[in-house]
């Protein structure tokens, strides 16, 4: 059955507390999941007291000012720092979204910071995420054609850019898929919201010439029809995109091939 | 890891279904007969509160209620079993149970639609 309570090697304990220095006027609490594969001790929640005076806007300032100057152990993954590289995400004040993107500001009270829910942990805030990665390889993500490759190169009109649009701006941060209940239970056979949208985004491409193959491989009671409109996907997606819609045009055109 | 398979291999798992799409089909058309058929349903239930036996008995008995009773229990019980079916697939994962849990699914729909269509039918033939 689907495991509703955590396993007793995952209960959370109580865990360190950094107090700021006495007399900091703008102090913010970061309260942080910390779980180390190596000490064999259970996840932990540490408090770390910031001077929103000396730290930048972003959440993911903040845990760089922390790494930096509080507590080097603290790991968790960031690139970019502005939103394209999806490498930040984390479940901040409840929602799944991109440090580097999440003002400070927009949390009222402390700061909770968690690793994307249901995945198995690699170390604090990082999860791991081979399945969610081999997922999107399996839907081949990439132009299919038997037509011989033209010269210079396949057209497409502007209309058929513009379906594009809302679909190839996904940056596979995994916000989506790890917000999903379905994603979470059946996480090892349903290809999960990212995966999809992705898939749409080759269906829908008018330069693809394996539509046919595509749908013929998503047709699959777990693979696509886990997927029960419950719309955190569309909700948590810190691009602003809404993977539902995209799998909702899926299940239309496996309709339409039927009817 | 205890398996030493590749994450693609896993996530392929036994191959594309090669269905679904029916039963999302069966699911919502079934839906889409049920918004009429529950409200016929209901408006029944409302006639009849409060009247004596013979009244609702022969409000059963009545060729057009008879066939809309027996559609409303035909067609609701198939998406009862379609519903139940998904929520089994989504919630139980032991390999022997969720399969005996789908046969004891089915088996209880074709039980419980069979005895309701029974009723309806001994009403209306007049026994």
């Amino acid at each position: 059955m689907v495991q509703l309570t955590l396993p007793k090697n995952s209960t959370i304990n109580k865990g360190k507390t950094f107090k700021a220095p006495k007399g900091t006027k703008k102090v913010k609490a970061f309260r942080i999941y910390r779980w180390n594969p190596d000490d064999g001790q259970n996840p932990s929640i540490d408090t770390y007291e910031i001077d929103l005076a000396a730290c930048g806007p972003m959440v993911l300032d903040a845990l760089i000012k922390i790494k930096n100057e509080i507590d080097p152990t603290l790991t968790f993954r960031r690139s970019c720092r502005e939103g394209i590289c999806g490498s930040c995400a984390m479940n901040i004040d409840g929602t799944n979204t991109l440090a580097c993107t999440k003002g400070i500001d927009e949390v009222s009270g402390d700061v909770k910071i968690y690793p994307l829910p249901h995945m198995p942990v690699v170390k604090d805030l990082v999860p791991d995420l081979t399945n969610f990665y081999a997922q999107h390889a399996s839907i081949e993500p990439w132009l299919q054609t038997k037509t011989p490759e033209p010269a210079k190169e396949w057209r497409q009109s502007h209309d058929d850019r513009a379906k594009l649009d809302g679909l190839y701006e996904c940056i596979l941060c995994a916000c989506c898929s790890t917000s999903c209940p379905s994603y979470w239970w059946n996480g090892d056979r349903y290809l999960g919201p990212a995966a999809l949208l992705q898939a749409y985004r080759w269906l829908i491409d008018s330069r693809d010439e394996a539509k046919g193959e595509r749908l013929d491989s998503l047709e699959d009671p777990f693979r696509l029809y886990r997927c029960h409109t419950i719309m955190n996907c569309a909700k948590t997606c810190p691009k602003g995109l809404n993977p539902a819609k995209a799998i909702a045009e899926i299940k239309k055109m496996m309709v339409e091939r039927q009817a | 890891m205890s398996e030493m398979r590749t994450p693609l291999s896993r996530v392929h798992g036994l191959g594309s279904a090669k269905s679904g799409s029916g039963h999302f089909i069966a699911q919502r058309m079934t839906a889409l007969a049920l918004v009429p058929l529950a409200i016929f349903l209901l408006a029944s239930l409302v006639a009849v509160t409060g009247a004596d036996w013979q009244t609702a008995h022969d409000y059963v008995a009545n060729p057009l209620s008879a066939i809309l009773l027996l559609l409303f229990i035909g067609v609701g019980i198939v998406h009862m079993r379609l519903g139940m079916q998904v929520v089994i697939e989504d919630y139980v994962h032991g390999h022997g149970l969720k399969i005996l849990a789908l046969v004891a699914n089915s088996f209880f729909a074709v039980l419980v639609g069979l005895t309701c269509i029974y009723a309806v039918l001994k009403i209306g033939f007049g026994s």
